[in-house]
């Protein structure tokens, strides 16, 4: 058994099959329901469709998609199967590519990248899955699909599993130190080959179809003990009368398993202490894993406050107010060396000065080239920065949740950056 | 591709710790936060995940329920019960108070809705009380607009949602960041769906408002929905009233909200009723969102839940 969600990303423009893909995956597991059936069919009619259905308006949700028949923003689709819960983060192919595919990238465990069988491995799929590493989502899955119109060719297929492997080896080549972990498939979604039940058509294909292997796929939090634990307090409680004198942490184990009685540091003051209890409104436990909610008492009365993380002693994350970090930027507005920004990392707040931007990553190429004056939207670049107070991380590579951070303006407030962090810079 | 071997958190449990977070992020991050609880499913999981991040202390916030005077009864009575149990502070904002002032005209006619002067009454509420963030247990799987809405969704200064200019939200970092005046919405349950808030619901052994569960009442039909008849209620001509088994899978007024014909009495049988379901829930019972295309993006534009 397996955590039993499952969050994915899909990406593409409305020509590789990704609509399609989507609209078997929630159909053939009767995500589908009549009236928003009815309702397709109906406004496809009104648009002159011929006949078929645009699947295309399952997802497009906001007026203006509708009306401009493209797709502005991440939508979230749900569907399940016997074993497990989906979650689809949808990223559309059009405007603002990179920020909304980093945005769903953030937080799946899986990347589906789509490559049409007849025109092999395209700029688009190139960037999904570039972006899909560089998130560090821990598992691919290349769909190579639209096999019907290549007569289900093993040979086809093959040709593009060499080219995509080549680019792979580009992509782990040192530019990018994510780990991503590609599995291949064959696959028509327009006929149903290999989505949910396996094709007759390529029996030279011995695999799962997708939908099982989605089913089976591990997840980041499946194996919590091979990691360290990483706890940062969100809220302290103390209720004000009839409490007596209760205090608890409380937060979401981010990595790892914390017990009862560990010897646990607090940082970045470096206090220790052991765990006297773990409480949870349905009781007390022995221990935690990742990703549960709940609330530590700690043996010694320490002062811990919002954005202190706890951990065992032996198995630190870094401190330090100086980073080099992955940075995409997200704004109309440019960044500039010198800017400020609020910094938001785990649930700490600080105001961060991006001091230099390194180099700058092109993502067609791959190539770090020199650094630009400025950011511009949906750049991609290495950069340090200072932060008024010590931030408790680890690198990206090793943990997504303690080592991302989103930059915020200080003046529109608005989300302008999203951050991987590398390591301490020198 | 590596697979995995050993049992982990169940998806209500990693669905429940994601909206505990959630939670917890707001009351640390605002000031003024309150919790909007109709007496619906949705919102009565809203208070038990209330429960989870917070006792044993109490909640850092207030409920508040926009009152529309034509709620179902039964569910005014389980609210009243429920804010009575949980020992929290209940604050109601009332529709027909914006009508008696002046704020908002009634509709007339046998259609008379107040489903639109709602917004006016929570706009005001918000306003009036300085809230600066307002929990929902709106959900993406329950309609298209929805299923683009950030877990923390700005509103300007006119409570406004402006779904072409939304903050990107990754990881689990929100930004909560608002000027004076704006607030934010914040939905906890935006990953759950319809069956998920169901078999929460019997996981945690929660009660619920009668009227989710298979009754008799009377009811007429009226553009393939049947709605309930009470005193007072304007038939148009042909409609009649008949008695009916029904329930509910939508808590909202009495004057938009259809019933579904069903024989779903207990909580087991309401989830296998909504596991087999064909149909969506706002679909088949809500009639305000079958004004236009795209109807709910439109009153969320103008600062509905």
């Amino acid at each position: 058994m397996t955590l039993d969600l499952l969050r994915f990303t899909t990406a593409g423009s409305v020509d590789d099959g990704k609509s399609t893909l989507i609209g078997r995956l929630l159909f053939d597991s009767k995500q589908v329901f009549e009236d928003q059936l009815a309702h397709v069919a109906q406004v496809s009619e009104r648009r002159g469709g011929e006949g078929a259905l645009d699947l295309a308006l399952l997802t497009d949700g906001l007026r203006a998609e509708r009306e401009q028949g493209i797709t502005i923003d991440v939508a979230y689709r749900y569907f399940a199967t016997a074993e497990r819960r989906f979650i689809i983060a949808d990223c559309p192919g059009h405007r603002q590519y990179t920020r909304n595919m980093v945005t769903g990238a953030s937080t799946a465990d899986v990347a589906v990248v789509l490559i049409d069988a007849r025109k092999g491995l395209l700029e688009q799929s190139k960037r999904h899955a570039f972006l899909s590493a560089l998130l560090g989502i821990p598992q691919m899955v290349v769909a190579i699909n639209k096999m019907d119109l290549v007569g289900y060719a093993q040979a086809r297929y093959e040709e593009i599993v060499r080219e995509f492997e080549e680019f792979a080896r580009k992509l782990k080549g040192g530019k990018n130190p994510r780990q991503t972990e590609t599995t291949y498939l064959p696959m028509s979604a327009l006929n149903g080959d290999n989505v949910v039940e396996r094709s007759a058509l390529m029996p030279w294909y011995d695999g799962p179809p997708l939908l099982e292997l989605l089913e089976q796929v591990e997840v980041a939090y499946d194996h919590p003990h091979e990691k360290p634990a990483r706890f940062p307090v969100q809220w302290v409680v103390r209720p004000a009368n009839g409490g007596g004198d209760y205090r608890g942490y409380s937060g979401q184990l981010a990595s790892g398993a914390l017990r009862l009685g560990d010897e646990v540091a607090v940082l970045p003051s470096g206090a220790r202490t052991r765990i006297a209890g773990i409480d949870t409104y349905d009781g007390e436990l022995e221990e935690a894993t990742a990703p549960m909610s709940l609330t530590l008492r700690l043996e010694d009365e320490l002062d811990v406050s919002r954005g202190e993380l706890i951990c065992h002693p032996e198995e630190a994350p870094t401190v330090a107010r100086e980073l080099q970090a992955d940075i995409c930027w997200m704004a109309e507005q440019a960044l500039q060396p010198g800017s400020r920004y609020v910094l938001k990392h785990t649930t700490r707040a600080a105001t961060a000065v991006v001091d230099a931007i390194d180099d700058i990553l092109d993502v067609h190429t791959l190539e770090r080239t020199a650094a630009p004056e400025s950011l511009e939207l949906n750049d991609i670049a290495r950069v340090r920065l200072r932060t008024s107070a010590p931030l408790v991380f680890d690198p990206y590579a090793a943990n997504r949740r303690t080592g991302s951070f989103i930059l915020i303006d200080e003046a529109s407030n608005g989300t302008v950056g999203a951050g991987m962090i590398m390591a301490q810079a020198a | 591709m590596s697979v995995a071997t050993r049992p982990q958190l169940s998806h209500l449990r990693a669905l429940e710790s994601e909206a505990i977070h959630v939670m917890r992020e707001v009351a640390a991050e605002f000031e003024r936060p309150v919790l909007l609880f109709s007496g619906g499913k949705d919102s009565i999981v809203l208070l038990r995940l209330a429960e989870k991040a917070f006792r044993p202390a109490p909640f850092p916030f207030p409920l508040m329920h926009v009152d529309t005077g034509h709620n179902f009864p039964e569910v005014i009575e389980y609210r009243d019960r429920r804010v009575a149990e949980l020992g929290e502070r209940l604050i109601v904002a009332s529709v027909q108070e914006s009508i008696d002032t002046g704020r908002v005209v009634e509709e007339t006619g046998p259609r008379a809705s107040r489903n639109q002067l709602q917004t006016v009454t929570l706009l005001d509420a918000i306003a009036a009380h300085d809230f600066d963030a307002a929990f929902g247990g709106a959900r993406r799987d329950e309609e298209r607009a929805r299923a683009k809405e950030r877990v923390f969704s700005f509103r300007d200064d006119f409570g406004q949602w402006d779904p072409k200019n939304q903050r990107p939200e990754l990881w689990n970092l929100y930004n909560g960041r608002i000027k004076k005046g704006e607030h934010v919405r914040v939905f906890p349950l935006s990953n759950w769906t319809e069956l998920d808030v169901w078999e929460y619901i019997d996981q945690e052994r929660l009660e619920v408002p009668s009227i989710y569960f298979a009754h008799e009442r009377p009811v007429f039909q009226r553009d393939g929905m049947l709605y309930a008849w009470r005193e007072g209620t304007e038939l148009i001509d042909g409609e009649e009233v008949f008695p009916e088994t029904v329930r509910y899978r939508t808590v909202g007024d009495m004057s938009c909200t259809g019933g579904v014909r069903s024989t779903a009495a207990t909580l087991e049988e309401v989830v296998l009723e909504i596991a087999a379901t064909r149909i969506t829930e706002r679909g088949e019972t809500r009639a305000d969102d079958r004004v236009s295309e795209a109807a709910m993006e439109d009153r969320k534009k103008a600062g509905y839940f």
